[in-house]
């Protein structure tokens, strides 16, 4: 098998390994991983930015954000139905992603990670102060009797499960062809050296441009699905958290793997899930992970597994 | 209040924020300047500094002045050993990786953080100033009697507050003076212009890098102290700080210190000045997105030079 067609069966497997759980697993865990699942969407469009292209943001939460009140508002004020407000949501993120990245790519390295921060702080305060109405800190609900497609009810478990599966296997098999294509190639030689690739004749800046917008309506569709499976719109979701979160999942599982960030998703999420029934600050667990993974493991669980075992994954 | 008295108010107030300001953001960017390090963890330094006070100064009964002087001491040693741990076990480790520094500050950050959420716990606690003395403030105005003076409801400051600025200001100037008059500064200032150089001349880069991690946590906390009778100390406190540093780092030009203390006092004291009149939420808005749009446009800060 070539290298490519290998990818696409792993990619459609772990599909259909997520398709069939969904009738094997215990309710509680279904629901785990619907959940798991959406956020695994916005770890695979941070780490389109991140694990490709080697740029670090600190303010992938803007871009989440952007989705969720994009969807949230538009159902709520404008009174759309779900799928335009999934669109709404998608334009959103993208004209927000767009606009950071024509300002935030004029800086490199540790100056880009500040300005991502700063913008992702301004715009969680923005979500603050139209209180009215984005509802501040304590969010809103999206009414459970909007929450349709076409006759399904997204509240229905099995129904949602199969709405954040449909989410995340776009986006897999999306970043899976890009990275294919010469596009992705270029990225990851962007990351490897950016010079060289100028000197190659590519045309550096409009990558990194595409790449910022690309990974940041990843992360749009992913709040956009979050706010509508889910039905909870809040600030939290804005603030510095959320952007660190992504950086966690994907470093754990792996940045610049296909997979990686599904599988950094479901190790956090247990990980959280577990020590938040023994204590409080089970961010505690965030910080000790962040610290191991900088100091032992740089290139996360599936970095390893391509290191040691498996050489082609993708 | 007339508009006068109100805005002397702010402005004394806005003082009292710039001092402690001031002390944060010079930890901040001595660390950046010698180390190039951005250490996401320096309002956790804050934060620690507040909480020992607390805990110091709960510990010693008698009169508050005493604890609140052993937690100016300890308070400081306590986050400079901590950084110091913190510097040797993790920032040497990555060898000042840029990048992997800061994943690991901000994992040291919920470190810190959750830590002191399981032992101190979530509620916000004061702590008792040494001394505090109202004093009411004349204001001036010019009436039918010629030049009246008269004391406005309400226009006042207490005596400690007019300390957190005087002590506040002793430590800057001390400060430069060690950076600027002794071998300790020299040693450091060596370091910062070329670290292979300083290493070929037989500077201990690696103890430079640990001591200036220290040191800057230390102002973090001695800031922390000063400020906690006024405030209180509480687990989350040291976002705004690090926030606040930020700006004040970037808008003074990344590792110059004396662009780092002129925009303290700039940003500090707008900070309250603006905060009275307009939401604060908007305010910070403002800010960071100014804040953002310096770093795009004028990377090297408003005060620094194009080769720092």
């Amino acid at each position: 098998m070539s290298l490519n067609a290998r990818s696409l069966a792993l990619h459609l497997g772990l599909v259909a390994v997520l398709f069939a759980l969904c009738f094997l697993l215990p309710t509680y865990h279904q629901g785990n991983l619907a959940r798991i699942m959406v956020l695994a969407t916005y770890a695979v469009g941070y780490n389109v930015l991140f694990g490709y292209t080697g740029l670090l943001s600190l303010g992938h939460a803007m871009f989440f954000a952007a989705g969720m009140y994009g969807l949230g508002l538009a159902m709520q004020l404008g009174g759309l139905s779900p799928v335009p407000a999934f669109a709404v949501g998608l334009l959103s993120a993208a004209a927000l992603s767009a606009i950071v990245a024509l300002l935030a790519l004029r800086t490199i390295g540790v100056a880009f990670m500040i300005v991502t921060l700063m913008f992702s702080q301004a715009a969680f305060l923005t979500a603050l102060y139209f209180g009215a109405w984005t509802g501040g800190d304590e969010g809103f609900v999206i009414a459970q009797a909007s929450r349709q497609i076409a006759g399904y009810d997204l509240t229905n478990p099995t129904v949602r499960y199969l709405a954040a599966l449909a989410v995340f296997s776009v986006a897999l098999l999306m970043t899976g062809r890009m990275m294919q294509a010469s596009f992705g190639h270029v990225l990851i030689g962007v990351r490897e050296n950016e010079e060289r690739t100028q000197m190659l004749g590519y045309d550096v800046y409009r990558h990194k441009l595409l790449a910022v917008i690309i990974s940041g309506t990843l992360s749009g569709a992913a709040g956009a699905a979050y706010a509508l499976l889910f039905g909870y719109v809040g600030a939290t979701f804005a603030s510095v958290q959320y952007s660190i979160f992504p950086l966690l999942w994907v470093l754990l599982g792996g940045a610049g793997t296909t997979i990686g960030p599904l599988i950094g998703v479901i190790f956090m999420f247990y990980l959280i899930d577990y020590s938040s029934g023994l204590t409080s600050a089970y961010m505690l667990i965030a910080g000790v992970v962040l610290v191991l993974l900088t100091l032992y493991a740089r290139t996360g669980l599936m970095g390893e597994v391509r290191k040691r075992w498996v050489p082609w994954l993708p | 209040m007339e508009f006068g008295p109100h805005l002397l108010l702010a402005v004394l107030e806005g003082a009292v924020g710039a001092a402690v300001l001031a002390l944060t953001a010079l930890g901040l960017s001595l660390v950046f300047g010698v180390m190039r390090v951005v250490n996401v963890a320096h309002g956790e330094f804050f934060m620690v500094g507040a909480v020992v006070a607390w805990f110091v100064a709960d510990t010693i009964a008698g009169h508050p002045a005493v604890g609140f002087v052993a937690a100016l001491i300890v308070a400081p040693l306590v986050a400079g050993l901590i950084a110091v741990l913190v510097d040797k076990l993790v920032l040497k480790q990555v060898a000042y990786d840029p990048e992997a520094t800061i994943v690991g500050t901000i994992g040291v950050l919920y470190i810190l953080q959750q830590t002191a959420l399981m032992t101190y716990g979530p509620e916000p606690r004061p702590v008792e100033a040494p001394f505090s003395h109202r004093i009411a403030l004349p204001w001036f105005e010019w009436g039918e009697n010629g030049l009246a003076m008269f004391y406005p409801w309400g226009l006042s400051i207490t005596s400690y507050k007019l300390f957190v600025i005087f002590a506040a200001a002793t430590v800057l100037v001390a400060f430069w003076l060690v950076m600027s008059r002794t071998r300790y500064g020299l040693i450091m200032r060596a370091t910062q212009l070329d670290r292979e150089t300083a290493l070929a001349f037989g500077i201990p880069v690696q103890r430079v890098y640990s001591i200036v991690f220290g040191l800057g946590a230390g102002l973090a906390a001695l800031a922390a102290v000063l400020i906690v009778p006024i405030q209180q100390a509480y687990y989350l406190m040291g976002a705004e700080p690090l926030l606040l540093s930020f700006i004040v780092v970037i808008i003074g030009g990344l590792g110059s210190v004396r662009g780092t203390v002129v925009a303290a006092l700039m940003i500090g004291m707008s900070d309250g000045v603006i905060s009275v009149f307009l939401s604060p939420t908007l305010s910070k808005i403002i800010a960071t997105l100014l804040v953002a749009l310096v770093l795009v446009f004028r990377p090297q800060g408003l005060f620094g030079t194009k080769a720092a």
